[in-house]
């Protein structure tokens, strides 16, 4: 007889359902089986019905993070072999955000925040493209690559307690994306972004309870960008302090 | 609504409406933005900018940059490497504006990778005579997309409808007018209309079984244009790649070749030295053009024979040889390919490292697309098409890998350019003249979402790219060419047959997928159409019994598929010819020769 693996799937329908409910499905075994094949097995033969997000099913495209087990994960990226022999798998949508339907968050907040955070390149003196790439060595470039891995799946705002209780703080990927920038050697934005770094939705928001970074698929390590971004935070602070006990008040 | 009554449809305005935010649709924003910051931009896609499948792109984004490289070399190659279906005077633009873009992108942020003076570096790839790929990594397109992402935010011009699902195209006055959409959140038709409409939709891969491509790669923007009348040209022309991992075809990138991993069978022998690709080339000194840096095609076809012959290996996932990369060492490995390294641990279990990698060809790029002129322009005045959705004259019958991405820079640009030009002449249609087309249109959306057939969505789907791969794969047999044929035509009556089961307008995938697959249904049609009335063989369209032979005297020359009631029109273009007559395409020691003075 083949092996199968019961699969609890959290369900949501706006139109009929009160509140989320779970249904189990019987998945048949496989070594190579993700998640998201499960679930994408479960709709085209058992469930029409379910609806979840994905597209790339090689943990590029960001679409299809949930909670798997009680933990923020891409789907795409985590097996049933990983549950063999466990009690039970449970697949539900990303903590912290609102539910729109079975397994798809309503991610527009998480959105929003990375678009508040200027994440482009900031130049006080705009080359033209005629004159070449801006030099950047490699070890420059090191400085901000992992921060710059970043998928969007939102796993680490399901994971941060302080965007739970305060879905108005900027969170990790965003903090995030705003130190990438600020720590390119071709950017010159870092006084601009600083304005909501400083603010109370920005860096001194968080708790620093690291599990943002604990389940990073892409090892973007938010806490350590955040981290940062607080100590120039402060340095941002102790100069203004100076300039203005100096009598510079330029802050 | 209650039954019966017209669907309730939101109408919207905008000057330009760009359906697709991956790299084309972004580069086509901003470039519209730029031209005339009056202009109301809004940006419309299924899926958030940032999942769009430009992000799944990993090796490179070619551009002329060293000083011993030129364009008449880019030009050449990829001439060639299209095996002359190329509109000459596409290329010469093309190749003229690819570093600019690169180096646009590199101002906007794009963490290209650098040699240790801090200048650009680029990688050997595929078909190309000098190294001319940019690359940032191994996931340069996902780079790309993220940096024209967070660019466009820059843009107050810009807005955008995510997870709006394009539905139709709309025309007034034998033009373009506008586009309608479901508003994926709660099942809102919606109508914009727009003095200029850019699809920019990606590819089709999804019509075959085994493919590189996210699940939303389903041609949406080909079939809305196809369906209005505009003709899908060289739609016979699909790209295998040769490097996918066996069951899931996920794609490992030709820069595990262009950084000088090698290809080996069943006997550990590296066959590519049988299919005019060598001589052999030493281990760890990958050679331009030379087996391994062969074309796309070449590749693909070679391990169909090897395969044939019974000397691929036999997997768990299915048949498949070895990418080894094992000679790199750990540390290039990690520099170059990290992504690769993780796909492989993650899907297959394998340490590159330590272990070859298996892999086998999947359906992968779609060469073909809406016809375009240079300018992109489509032949519905106020349509325009640009990316993999569009067939704009690049890559004739093999795409050379790296020349995609820079394609969505380079014609973006102009797409976005051109469509500010049309809508800066004056302003949209005004909605309330949509609004009927409009709501025929919901009606008929509205009925499939109730639909009660007896026919099952998955089962058509697995069909029809069972059918594809059968007869549009990568070696074409006249027989089952003729039953694919066939087999679409049926598939396409029982779609009409269709059953679904979710009433619902929240996000009903049920609902968007039974669309999808309406779309997909047009596309493999008019690939399977346009395979079976092209007797030659030439590029990625090989029929080694009927027709083994290029034929120039018949065909060289586009072909165009039309849509009507039964089968579809087939008609015929002629290739823009400027200055490289064609030839016979060599490569390894044969292409060496060929080009000494």
């Amino acid at each position: 007889m083949t092996e199968t693996v019961t699969v609890r799937v959290q369900r949501y329908r706006p139109e009929e359902d009160q509140e989320p409910w779970a249904q189990s499905f019987e998945v048949p075994y496989s070594e190579d089986l993700s998640i998201l094949d499960a679930l994408n097995q479960i709709k085209d033969q058992q469930d029409p019905t379910l609806s979840h997000r994905w597209s790339c099913r090689m943990a590029i495209c960001g679409s299809c993070g949930v909670m798997i087990n009680g933990e923020p994960r891409l789907a795409c990226k985590t097996f049933l072999r990983d549950y063999r022999g466990k009690d039970a798998l449970e697949v539900r949508a990303l903590d912290n955000f609102p539910i729109e339907r079975d397994l798809v968050s309503d991610i527009s907040g998480f959105i929003d925040h990375l678009e508040t955070v200027q994440p482009w390149l900031i130049r006080s003196d705009e080359q033209p493209v005629s004159a070449g790439a801006y030099r950047q060595t490699p070890e420059q470039m090191q400085r901000y690559a992992a921060f710059s891995q970043c998928i969007n799946c939102g796993l680490c705002y399901a994971a941060c307690p302080q965007f739970g209780r305060d879905p108005a703080f900027l969170g990790p990927a965003a903090l995030t994306l705003a130190q990438r920038y600020n720590l390119d050697s071709r950017d010159e934005g870092a006084s601009q972004r600083m304005n909501w770094l400083n603010a109370e939705a920005g860096v001194w928001s968080c708790t620093f309870v690291g599990y943002c970074s604990q389940v990073c698929p892409k090892d973007v390590d938010p806490a350590a960008a955040i981290n940062q971004g607080k100590v120039a935070s402060d340095i941002n602070y102790a100069v203004n302090l100076f300039n203005i006990l100096r009598g510079k008040d330029d802050a | 609504m209650n039954a019966g009554d017209a669907p309730d449809i939101r109408a919207l305005q905008a000057d330009i409406v760009i359906v697709g935010g991956g790299g084309a649709g972004l580069r086509a924003a901003i470039a519209a933005a730029e031209a005339n910051p009056q202009l109301d931009i809004l940006l419309l896609s299924k899926v958030y900018p940032m999942r769009s499948h430009t992000v799944a792109a990993e090796g490179g984004c070619a551009g002329v940059i060293q000083l011993h490289d030129s364009l008449d070399a880019h030009f050449d190659d990829t001439v060639s490497g299209g095996d002359w279906l190329c509109d000459q005077d596409v290329v010469d633009y093309f190749v003229h504006h690819a570093t600019e873009e690169n180096l646009r992108l590199e101002h906007w942020g794009c963490p290209w990778s650098r040699k240790a003076d801090g200048s650009i570096n680029v990688r050997a790839f595929g078909g190309m005579k000098i190294e001319r790929t940019w690359f940032a990594a191994d996931k340069t397109g996902f780079h790309i997309l993220h940096t024209l992402f967070q660019t466009s935010l820059k843009y107050p011009s810009i807005r955008r409808c995510d997870e709006y699902f394009c539905t139709d195209l709309l025309l007034e006055d034998g033009a373009c007018a506008g586009v309608q959409a479901i508003d994926m959140r709660n099942g809102t038709h919606t109508l914009i209309a727009a003095s200029a409409v850019i699809l920019a939709t990606g590819g089709a891969a999804r019509v075959y079984r085994y493919n590189t491509n996210g699940g939303i790669v389903t041609g949406d923007g080909m079939a809305l244009a196809y369906r209005q009348g505009v003709a899908l040209r060289d739609m016979e022309f699909v790209q295998y790649h040769p490097t996918g991992l066996p069951g899931s075809g996920i794609l490992i990138t030709e820069a595990a070749r262009g950084e000088g991993g090698v290809l080996t069978n069943s006997d550990g022998y590296r066959y590519l030295q049988d299919y005019g690709l060598g001589p052999e080339t030493p281990l760890g000194e990958a050679c331009n053009k030379y087996m391994e840096l062969g074309p796309r095609d070449r590749l693909s076809q070679a391990f169909w024979h090897e395969a044939k012959a019974g000397r691929a290996l036999a997997t768990s996932r299915g048949e498949a040889v070895n990418l080894d990369l094992r000679h790199l060492g750990e540390a290039r490995i990690n520099e170059r390919l990290p992504f690769i390294r993780d796909l492989a641990r993650t899907y297959v279990n394998v340490d590159a490292v330590h272990e070859p990698i298996p892999v086998r060809p999947t359906a992968h790029y779609t060469m073909g697309g809406i016809q375009t002129d240079r300018h992109t322009a489509t032949a519905l005045p106020g349509l325009f098409a640009v990316g993999e959705c569009a067939s704009v004259g690049l890559h004739g019958a093999n795409r050379l890998g790296s020349n995609s991405l820079a394609e969505l820079s380079v014609f973006g640009r102009v797409a976005g350019e051109q469509a500010a030009a049309r809508a800066s002449q004056g302003p949209a249609v005004d909605p309330r003249r949509l609004l009927a087309r409009a709501q025929d249109n919901a009606a008929g959306w509205e009925s499939l979402r109730e639909a009660r057939g007896g026919e099952h969505l998955a089962t058509i789907r697995d069909e029809m790219a069972r059918a594809m791969e059968d007869g549009a794969g990568i070696f074409r047999l006249p027989g089952q060419m003729q039953q694919t044929c066939a087999k679409i035509a049926e598939l396409k009556g029982r779609y009409r047959e269709l059953g679904l089961v979710d009433r619902s307008r929240v996000f009903n995938t049920e609902w968007l997928n039974a669309i999808e697959l309406g779309n997909l249904l047009d596309v493999a049609e008019a690939m399977a159409h346009a395979a079976l009335a092209r007797k030659e063989s030439r590029g990625s369209h090989q029929r080694i019994e009927d027709f083994p032979e290029r034929d120039d005297a018949q065909f060289l020359r586009h072909s165009l598929v039309y849509r009507a009631a039964d089968t579809p029109r087939l008609d015929w273009q002629d290739v823009v010819i400027t200055r490289s007559q064609p030839a016979e395409r060599h490569y390894g020691a044969a292409g060496q020769q060929e080009s000494k003075p």
